[in-house]
């Protein structure tokens, strides 16, 4: 007990106090953040992840203004009720390109990490806009104004920028052809050859009803009807997910 | 105050040296149980460091004497509850969907499984039990737009309706006859008062009778002579009073002019070819099946 009883020496002398509480917490930072930048085992390698067209990140902003993820979560978690009702458990490759991620931590409403492809865009646009009217028993509140506003892409190639800078891939193509991105996905009469080359799977068409409008519900719909449909699980092997 | 020890006079315990308004800090120990359970959560946690996935390393981390893992363990899960489910899943797999339906207990297994996978991919538009809604067919009811025995009910769960991404999807487009100038207005009014009267309720009879030429001009090639609708092309039966998207005049002058056209998602990527048949032979038992 002779070390214990020293701890005076310490709590008498505040620079060396203070000192020595740098050192400890540093050591803790250092151990939990420079594997962060330097770790090759937390993302599995899996085909199929990209960045998200410039139509669904539109549409993920949108996500995140309505707070969506305040009510549901995106991360299927490893267990088997939720696999078995969601399907394949959520990697983090799938979230990598994802800023901020979207896991959220509570589930008012239904996970949504695989909500791709599951309803039509009409279901999910009579949905967004009056929930009770396909989903009787829901509390989820309505968001009748993405069908009206229109959808503003005055910024998005700045909104690829600013996620280039913080590691999403886009190249300068991507960012050269965003404006035009945005209109093809949303126009099921235009080419969209180059749109899926650039962006696999993506969804195409017109998503809120109104051929003749961009809006808000465009955007949003195009990024759900995308979520968790970039990797194809048939495919992977499971040892490509060990860790 | 360092190295000189005071101790207070009543209880004999050390003071710290503080003292306010002198009442002076008694130095008391902490309690030997705290001091016991804090040592024991010091040694809890080497304990776990050494038997489970704790510290990062640079490039990895350390995994632990349990060799312990979140997913390899589900998978354990899951290979076991494969093993319970498997002798029936085989059934399901090996058997005909008449068979299935014919033998009984195959029967309530399928039901049993349909209905919950019914309701966590199907019941958003077709409602809890079929019960169906405005713009999404009933199936619980003998009507079908695409046909209801065992074979066109697995067709169509497994390729969905207009659901382009899988190239067998049952596909069709009605004409839209006003947006595209196909009838003028007035002609449009006329079918929808001979439409009226297929499901035999009021409507101007002079009307009709004008609508019933370009029924059978424009309409009938899907939706025949009759009105009975075709399957082929998923045409709605228009004689029985059960509407889609509504059977009040505007909304089938509505569906005329421009139509609208549900999309169903194909679900043979998304369901395995065992649940596909068990939420099959669960729509077709659930009043409708033919």
């Amino acid at each position: 007990m002779a070390l214990i009883s020293k701890h005076e020496v310490v709590e008498r002398r505040a620079l060396l106090l203070a000192l020595l509480i740098l050192v400890t917490v540093s050591i803790g930072g250092i151990v939990e953040i420079v594997p962060l930048f330097t770790i090759e085992n937390t993302i599995e390698r899996v085909k199929g992840v990209r960045p998200y067209s410039p139509l669904e990140q539109l549409g993920r902003d949108i996500y995140v203004r309505e707070g969506c993820y305040v009510c549901h979560s995106q991360m299927i978690r490893p267990f088997r009720d939720e696999v078995e009702r969601y399907g394949p458990y959520s990697l983090a490759a799938e979230s990598m390109y994802d800023h901020p991620f979207q896991w959220g931590s509570k589930r008012t409403g239904p996970d949504l990490a695989r909500v791709g492809g599951k309803y039509s865009n009409e279901w999910h646009v009579a949905h967004l806009v009056n929930p009770q009217s396909v989903v009787p028993e829901s509390v989820m509140p309505p968001y009748p104004w993405l069908l009206e506003r229109e959808l503003d892409i005055s910024d998005i190639r700045e909104r690829l920028e600013t996620l280039r800078i913080v590691g999403v891939p886009y190249t300068d193509e991507m960012i050269e052809k965003a404006v035009e991105d945005v209109k093809a996905q949303a126009d099921p009469e235009a080419d969209h050859e180059e749109l899926l080359q650039r962006y696999p799977k993506a969804m195409v068409g017109d998503f809120d009803g109104q051929p003749d409008r961009l809006t808000e519900m465009d955007a949003l719909v195009a990024y759900l009807q995308i979520l968790g449909r970039m990797v194809d699980f048939t495919d992977v092997r499971p040892e490509d997910l060990a860790q | 105050m360092a190295g000189k020890v005071e101790r207070d006079e009543i209880t004999g315990v050390e003071t710290t040296g503080h003292e306010w308004d002198g009442i002076k800090e008694l130095n008391n120990p902490l309690p030997r149980w705290w001091v016991l359970v804090f040592y024991a959560t010091i040694a809890f946690s080497v304990l776990w460091w050494i038997l489970y996935p704790s510290w990062p390393t640079l490039k990895s981390h350390t995994r632990g004497l349990l060799g312990y893992d979140q997913r390899t363990e589900l998978a354990e899960i899951m290979a076991k509850v494969e093993e319970e489910r498997r002798p029936w899943l085989e059934r399901i797999r090996g058997a005909e969907l008449a068979a299935i339906a014919a033998d009984p207990e195959l029967l309530t297994f399928a039901v049993r499984g349909g209905e919950v996978i019914f309701k966590e991919n199907c019941a958003a538009c077709h409602g809890l039990g079929g019960a169906g809604q405005l713009n999404y067919p009933t199936l619980a009811d003998d009507d079908w737009l695409w046909g209801g025995t065992l074979e066109d009910i697995f067709y169509t769960v497994s390729h969905g309706i207009r659901f382009y991404e899988d190239e067998d999807t049952r596909d069709s487009t009605m004409p839209a006859f006003g947006a595209d100038g196909i009838l003028e207005s007035q002609q449009i009014e006329d079918v929808v008062q001979y439409v009226l009267t297929l499901s035999g309720r009021e409507a101007d009879p002079a009307a009709a009778e004008r609508g019933r030429e370009i029924f059978l001009e424009q309409c009938a090639a899907c939706h025949g002579d009759n009105g009975k609708g075709m399957r082929e092309v998923g045409a709605p039966n228009l004689t029985d009073d059960i509407w889609l998207y509504g059977g009040e005049p505007e909304q089938i002058r509505a569906q005329i002019s421009k139509p609208r056209h549900g999309v169903m998602p194909a679900w043979d990527s998304r369901l395995s070819e065992e649940s596909l048949k068990m939420v099959t032979i669960y729509v077709h038992q659930l009043g409708g099946g033919e």
